[in-house]
């Protein structure tokens, strides 16, 4: 019965994302063939004459009529080609492929730190209303959201790079003298640790240190204050003053049953501050000069490098279907409603 | 700590084996650290081929350090200490020597004998020639930079034997030569060439976009799109004198701030282009060695387009001149980095040094005065663009022309325009009323910076000035020798004629500027703007 339920649920939200995706691959090339630049001006460089312009524009495609343009790149598509960005010189595919796991592991691992901080500092603000844990928590709220990345994440890489001198050099993923360990999942700690290269590990966990704590601070904000409120919520609930007549534990109260059904809102939370990292992360990616999707797709946006923008866009599109997929599942796990759990 | 004594440049302690624990991925770089050079870059390369369509700006530099071409520049000593190249002076790269023939119809290259593809295989005329058609059929950039040389024609190349190679000239140009040494006609393998062309792509740009095979001073060891390019030493080179560094990484980091700390702590030995603020801030703290020079024949231009009703008035654009706050945009958005343009002495031009200061400086009563003489006395709206590439200058330097047309009654609204649609409407369409433009030219002479921006249709003529004795004199200039009695004269009169037309408004010309480690030496400024690693070694203790 759960089964087969949570089978329909995976089943459903696959056939919804379909129209979702077709609709976005016809917006996006749209949009794109919008952008005010002229790639060919952009692509023919200095010094280039209207002739030596329209030779570039042949050359990629764009005298073509729209409805052409589209059909060809359709065809692509449907053979895995993403195009050749212009702007890198390199198959987009190839570029998602790099960067699009440099992003993730930046962003999983911010989001790790601040779910490490934010879930019990949350926790605490609400069972402590207007004690200093709670002004804290306020705080710290406050101080996260109104920070902009940047700044945090220049002050970081003054303070702790260019004073102290005890964070490593914010050079991208790794340290000049380290070559990247053997791709496996593409995040560089994971594979030190597949390759068994403690070093490497140690390396690209430093380089991730500070970026990491730049998004983290930006994204605890939210997810602090979504678990502060979810638990005032709760614990103020029908429930919770039944389950503390009976005579429970204040901690079998608090963690099975309060934080429990608090927990859904926060994973919601949890998945629009994932998505929102992962899109927003450019500035802290430029800082750092982390190799990520971010910049990436800025930069092609800046030149019009069409194939680039509707790869980046689709793939984004991939993941965030994915990503709520896998969000509605985790409900299931966590509500017991949803699971049919008992 | 132990990283920054493993860079610990030149001519310092090497950092020993057991400071570098972790090294055993990496054993390459252990070898011999002290003699890697660390570069940290903004933009990114995007091909390792020059002539490829789309290849960017900051691509060049593989070109520069990879590649030879025939001849190069020689490099002089400004007064301050800061090396530059020579217009002046050519020298062999590839070529050991090289006549002009007496008619003055064709140049002969001797090549050096000695000189190998990193495959080992022979540098050979039939190389040069294939290089050479290659550039003049590919169409884009190339073929116009090659075109403004008077290099049109693959029957223009001759290999006469495997060390002799003959251009015959459509005509007498002294642009011709100095064209040769321009990152564009750069040597590459005709072998590797012609094995990987395919009938679509007849000049394998697929192959050696990825793939170089030159001759020159660096091979690629590897190329990290996005990230970094790493060059190694080709010990064989015969181009000129061995680099000094074995290895350099190029690291692209994005953020300036970043560059500025990387540079400052010493974890890269050179930030290539520091933007005039920091380069002042630097150099007065004494945090990093800051090297630079002005750009030859470039200029910083507030750009009037003479399709805006107003601008149509020669008066009114005077005015403008007269208008701006020349000294105060210097300081806060050339922050001293560069060569004024302004207040020069008199309306007829002395001497055909280009760029020169044209005769304006800041006169409102004088601006006020023009205006007034016009219909336009009461006043008039005008966008003001520039580039936000180039906002680093560009936003500053708005603010204060806007200020300062304030004061004749213009008022300025400021528009910013991003990257790809800044070319498409002020270069392209020239439909921007007024705003900034920093043309230069490679090829230093007045004539050739004329031919770009004065001449109708010109595509950095974003002015649309159009003037027929200008067209004239650009024409009757543009190949003519220096040293012939009728060039001086008619550059003159260009000179004059931009002085009082005044399309363009010269506002200084700016510097480029590098910090480095004051542990590293030989930085030398090129017209192309790239950081040509080639000449950098550790400073002598």
């Amino acid at each position: 019965m759960a089964r087969s339920s949570k089978l329909a649920i995976v089943g459903g939200r696959l056939a919804e994302a379909l129209p979702a995706l077709i609709g976005i691959i016809v917006v996006t090339f749209l949009l794109t063939r919008a952008l005010p630049g002229d790639p060919a001006v952009q692509f023919a460089g200095p010094a280039a004459d209207a002739k030596s312009i329209a030779e570039i524009r042949k050359s990629l495609g764009l005298d073509r009529s729209l409805p052409e343009q589209f059909v060809i790149y359709l065809g692509q598509l449907a053979s895995g080609d993403l195009g050749q960005s212009i702007s890198t010189g390199q198959p987009v595919l190839n570029e998602l492929v790099t960067r699009l796991p440099a992003s993730l592991e930046l962003t999983l691992a911010a989001l790790l730190l601040s779910i490490t901080i934010a879930l019990p500092l949350g926790i605490l603000a609400a069972t402590r209303p207007d004690t200093w844990i709670d002004h804290l928590c306020r705080l710290v709220t406050t101080a996260g959201v109104s920070l902009p990345t940047f700044f945090t994440g220049l002050a970081l890489v003054y303070v702790f790079y260019y004073l102290l001198g005890i964070a490593p050099a914010p050079m991208g993923r790794l340290d000049i003298v380290m070559l990247p360990p053997p791709t496996v999942t593409g995040f560089y700690t994971l594979d030190a640790l597949i390759a068994a290269d403690p070093a490497t590990f140690r390396a690209a966990l430093a380089q991730l240190v500070l970026p990491a704590t730049t998004l983290a601070l930006f994204t605890l904000a939210p997810i602090a204050r979504m678990t502060r409120g979810a638990m005032l919520q709760v614990l103020g609930s029908d429930f919770v003053r039944t389950a503390r007549a009976a005579g429970l534990s204040g901690r079998t109260v608090l963690l099975t049953y309060a934080l429990r059904n608090a927990l859904l809102p926060v994973i919601t939370t949890l998945g629009m501050v994932f998505s929102f990292t992962l899109g927003a992360n450019v500035l802290v990616e430029k800082v750092f000069a982390w190799p990520g999707i971010g910049s990436y797709a800025i930069e092609a946006l800046v030149v019009s490098d069409y194939a680039a923008v509707q790869g980046f866009v689709l793939a984004m599109a991939l993941l965030f279907v994915t990503l709520n997929l896998v969000i509605d599942i985790v409900y299931t796990l966590v509500d017991p409603r949803v699971g049919g759990e008992g | 700590m132990q990283r920054r004594q493993f860079l610990a440049g030149a001519g310092a302690a090497l950092a020993g084996p057991e400071l570098l624990p972790h090294l055993k991925s990496s054993a390459a770089w252990a070898a011999a650290p002290t003699d890697t050079l660390v570069v940290a870059v903004a933009t990114t390369i995007n091909s390792l081929d020059l002539h490829r369509v789309g290849t960017n700006r900051p691509s060049y530099q593989v070109t520069v350090n990879c590649y030879d071409r025939l001849l190069t520049f020689d490099t002089k000593t400004m007064p301050d200490g800061a090396v530059v190249y020579d217009y002046t002076k050519l020298k062999g790269e590839l070529a050991e020597s090289w006549e002009i023939s007496a008619d003055g119809l064709s140049a002969t290259f001797k090549l050096k004998s000695n000189a190998t593809f990193w495959d080992g295989t022979p540098v050979t005329a039939a190389d040069v020639k294939w290089s050479f058609d290659r550039a003049v059929s590919l169409g884009g950039f190339p073929t116009v930079q090659m075109k403004a040389g008077g290099l049109l024609k693959p029957e223009q190349f001759e290999a006469v034997d495997d060390t002799t190679f003959r251009i015959k000239f459509l005509r007498k140009s002294k642009l011709t030569i100095p064209d040769l040494a321009v990152p564009v006609p750069f040597v590459l393998s005709s072998k590797v060439g012609k094995a990987k062309a395919t009938d679509k792509d007849p000049w394998a740009t697929e192959h050696f976009h990825r793939n170089p095979m030159g001759s020159g001073a660096y091979k690629i060891e590897r190329w990290d799109p996005g990230q970094q390019i790493v060059y190694t030493r080709n010990d064989k080179w015969v181009g000129g004198p061995l680099p000094a560094f074995r290895r350099v990484i190029i690291r692209e980091i994005p953020a300036q701030a970043t560059r500025r700390a990387l540079v400052e702590r010493g974890d890269v030995h050179l930030a290539f282009e520091v933007p005039a603020k920091d380069a002042r801030e630097m150099k007065e703290k004494g945090s990093a060695k800051v090297v630079g020079a002005p750009i030859d024949n470039c200029l910083h231009v507030l750009a009037t387009n003479l399709t805006f009703e107003p601008f149509k008035d020669k008066r009114v654009r005077q005015a403008i001149a007269y208008a701006l706050p020349y000294q105060q945009i210097f300081d806060q958005a050339a922050y001293g980095r560069g060569a004024k343009m302004w207040g020069g002495p008199s309306s007829a031009p002395s001497s055909i040094a280009w760029p020169q200061p044209f005769p304006y400086s800041t006169n409102i009563d004088k601006a006020k005065e023009l205006l007034a003489q016009t219909p336009f006395k009461s006043g008039f709206e005008v966008p003001l663009s520039f580039d936000l590439g180039t906002a680093e200058w560009g936003e500053p330097t708005a603010l204060l022309i806007q200020e300062g047309l304030d004061k004749i009654g213009i008022k300025a609204t400021i528009d910013k325009i991003p990257g790809a649609n800044w070319r498409t409407v002020a270069l392209v369409e020239k439909k921007l009323p007024l705003h900034l433009e920093n043309f230069g030219g490679w090829l230093n002479t007045p004539c050739y910076y004329f031919f770009w921006s004065y001449v109708k249709g010109a595509l950095f003529n974003s002015s649309n000035y159009d003037d027929a004795e200008m067209k004239q004199l650009v024409e009757e200039t543009l190949h003519l020798e220096a040293s012939d009695p009728a060039y001086a004269p008619k550059i003159k009169r260009m000179i004059a004629k931009a002085f009082d037309d005044v399309p363009r408004i010269p506002l200084w010309q700016p510097y480029l500027d590098s910090a480095m480690r004051k542990d590293i030496d030989g930085y030398t400024s090129w017209f192309h703007r790239q950081p040509d690693v080639r000449f950098m070694k550790p400073a002598k203790a």
